[in-house]
């Protein structure tokens, strides 16, 4: 349904052109979960944002191709991406908090959104906010549309920004780290919701997160991107049964166990990713990587056979 | 809301009552400045300040001499003028308050109405030539004194093009009163209304843009974005609906000191005798009844002006509304 092929996105800087995302390729199939986990800077947000259509920063270059449901949506005219966004495409982002209009009531924040794709009426376009909140498990939905953002607690905002994605029935759902800025019992509420309404509406669903824990729960397929590139993908299984790229797996050590014996010290990995300005040229990953050789100052290439790693360890 | 609102103006009274306080302290307590000898004039001879001392009541205590000063400003209104003996405080108020109330509401129309266009314009298309050449018009008007573009304008309008057709439907200088003739005082009051409109429609201008563009990167556009709505309605019911609560902060503040005296100079140029015009002239005799009168007028004004602001606010902002 979403086809990604070689997706670039730099921007212009006074430092020069930063590559933010060097040539990402993946494919969104009908009904599943794509999970993308990657640190934070590892371009995971940019990609999707770029696939909405939502990167508003002049300076900003898109190269590449993503076709949804066949059509091209690089270089689309800002009207018909326009119908496309919110319509077909829905994104769900990380802070609840701050996602949503202060001054308007969650009903009609969700209305805006069916009237701006649909021709009904405000009464009609109520009913259905109405609805749409009962169906995220909002307590007494009538009532819950007249309240502002201010008077619900974190986990009613994202339930209501959530209901709002859904309102127009969307073929794919992006969401943004949906409980990243949750408490653990809300994470796990919001993630039960999101698979039900997935099942129900039958969307597709890229989750964006940096935890491991998260995409064990929802993704069907995963993607680990670093700095700018996906450096393994595979289904769930595949990804946490037998781990290909070295990052991956350092990032699965650095979970806590829950049985056997207590680590002295849990794993990390050791530095910090690379900052966009100073990539280092060929494998991003090498200078922090314990299996490093002589082959990793060239760039390793993504297999291309189901479960897929860029490592010349994995692929010389 | 109600409740909000009503609490609201019950806190005004209490600060208006802080500030008359405040302000017959200073000018009638301050210790080396006994009024009655301001009053009696030069080389009066004690018998002569002892006399005034008790026709004003200065013999008796502070509190008294407030309250008498209260009562002559509020209940009964027979406060007379230091300078000219027997000259009303109160009705001279009366007749200056329309006059500066005409010139201060008809320019905060023109540039609130002005500076959301312009401030919206130039944000929504920030970086143009055109955004550029509406902020420097809007530093111009900021950096034109109102008393010198007031000259120009009157120079233009009364002097070097009276006679052509682009003025000569422009009025004498003064003020006409809106009973007599709507028009007449439609007409005078315009040039005032633009000169001391120009001025705040720069600085509000500006100060929108930077809101909208500041509320351009919020989060909640992203939302909106992401919704599909287009730039126009993301603009205009997201972006400035959130940036009007500062643009109102500001709006209150200046409206209520224009009113309370701070449109003067227009007032003097354009030869508006208004509340501005008095307090000048009574600040320049040391008529202490007109400037302890005026003064408590300005505050009024000031602070009726930030409750008004205040309730705005409530429909503005949902989150001031739980008290």
């Amino acid at each position: 349904m979403l086809e990604v092929r070689d997706l670039k996105v730099s921007f212009r800087t006074e430092q020069g052109l930063v590559q933010a995302i060097d040539g990402v390729s993946f494919s969104v199939a009908e009904g599943e979960i794509l999970g993308v986990v990657g640190e934070s800077g590892s371009g995971k947000t940019v990609s999707l944002l770029a696939v909405m259509g939502l990167i508003t920063d002049p300076n900003a270059l898109i190269e590449g191709s993503i076709k949804y449901k066949g059509r091209e949506l690089v270089g689309l005219n800002a009207k018909e991406m326009r119908q496309l966004r919110g319509r077909e495409i829905a994104m769900i982002f990380q802070d609840p908090m701050t996602a949503l209009t202060p001054v308007y009531t969650i009903g009609w924040q969700i209305a805006e959104q069916i009237r701006a794709h649909n021709k009904i009426s405000a009464k009609a376009a109520e009913l259905r906010a109405i609805e749409l909140l009962a169906e995220v498990n909002i307590p007494n939905p009538a009532e819950a549309i007249h309240r502002y953002p201010h008077q619900l607690s974190g986990g009613m905002r994202q339930r209501a920004v959530i209901a709002m994605a859904l309102s127009c029935n969307p073929s794919l759902l992006v969401a943004d780290e949906p409980t990243t800025a949750l408490d653990v019992t809300v994470q796990a509420q919001i993630l039960d919701l999101v698979r039900k309404l997935q099942r129900n509406h039958k969307s597709a669903v890229v989750f964006i997160t940096h935890d491991m824990g998260v995409i064990a729960e929802i993704a069907s397929r995963v993607m680990v991107m670093y700095a700018g590139r996906i450096v393994e993908r595979g289904s769930q299984s595949q990804l946490f049964s037998s781990p290909l790229h070295p990052y991956t797996k350092a990032l699965l050590d650095s979970i806590p166990p829950l049985e056997g014996p207590k680590p002295h010290r849990l794993k990390s990995i050791p530095g910090a990713p690379p900052t966009l300005l100073n990539r280092p040229a060929g494998c991003a990953f090498a200078p922090r990587c314990v299996n490093r050789f002589e082959a990793c100052i060239n760039t390793p290439a993504l297999t291309a056979n189901g479960h897929d790693a860029a490592c010349f360890r994995v692929n010389p | 809301m109600f409740l909000a609102i009503a609490q609201r103006l019950g806190q005004m009274l209490f600060v208006m009552l802080g500030i008359s306080i405040t302000v017959f302290l200073i000018f009638f307590a301050t210790p080396g400045a006994d009024p009655s000898a301001r009053i009696a004039g030069r080389n009066a001879s004690p018998e002569v300040l002892e006399a005034v001392r008790k026709s004003f009541g200065f013999d008796q205590p502070f509190y008294v001499q407030y309250l008498i000063m209260m009562k002559k400003i509020f209940i009964s209104g027979d406060l007379t003028s230091f300078v000219n003996r027997g000259w009303k405080v109160v009705p001279a108020i009366l007749d200056a308050i329309p006059v500066t109330l005409s010139l201060v509401i008809g320019a905060a129309v023109l540039w609130v109405i002005f500076a959301i266009i312009i401030g919206t314009v130039a944000a929504a298309t920030r970086g143009s030539w055109l955004d550029k050449a509406l902020m420097i018009m809007g530093l111009i008007g900021i950096s034109m004194p109102v008393y010198w573009l007031g000259e120009v304008m009157n120079l233009i309008t009364q002097s070097r093009f009276k006679d052509t057709w682009m003025f000569s439907w422009v009025p004498p200088l003064g003020y006409k009163n809106f009973s007599d003739s709507p028009k007449a005082w439609f007409l005078t009051l315009i040039i005032p209304w633009i000169t001391l409109a120009i001025l705040y429609i720069g600085l509000y201008a500006r100060v929108l843009r930077a809101n909208l563009i500041e509320a351009m990167q919020e989060d909640y556009v992203r939302t909106a974005r992401a919704k599909g709505l287009s730039e126009t309605r993301i603009l205009l019911r997201h972006a400035l609906r959130t940036s009007l609560i500062s643009f109102i902060t500001l709006f209150g503040l200046d409206f209520g000191a224009l009113v309370g005296g701070a449109a003067l100079l227009t007032e003097v140029v354009f030869d508006l005798h208004g509340v501005g015009k008095l307090t000048y002239e009574a600040l320049l005799t040391l008529d202490l009844p007109v400037i302890m009168a005026t003064v408590l007028y300005a505050s009024i004004f000031v602070v009726l002006a930030n409750a008004l602001v205040d309730v705005i606010y409530i429909f503005l902002d949902p989150r001031v509304r739980t008290v």
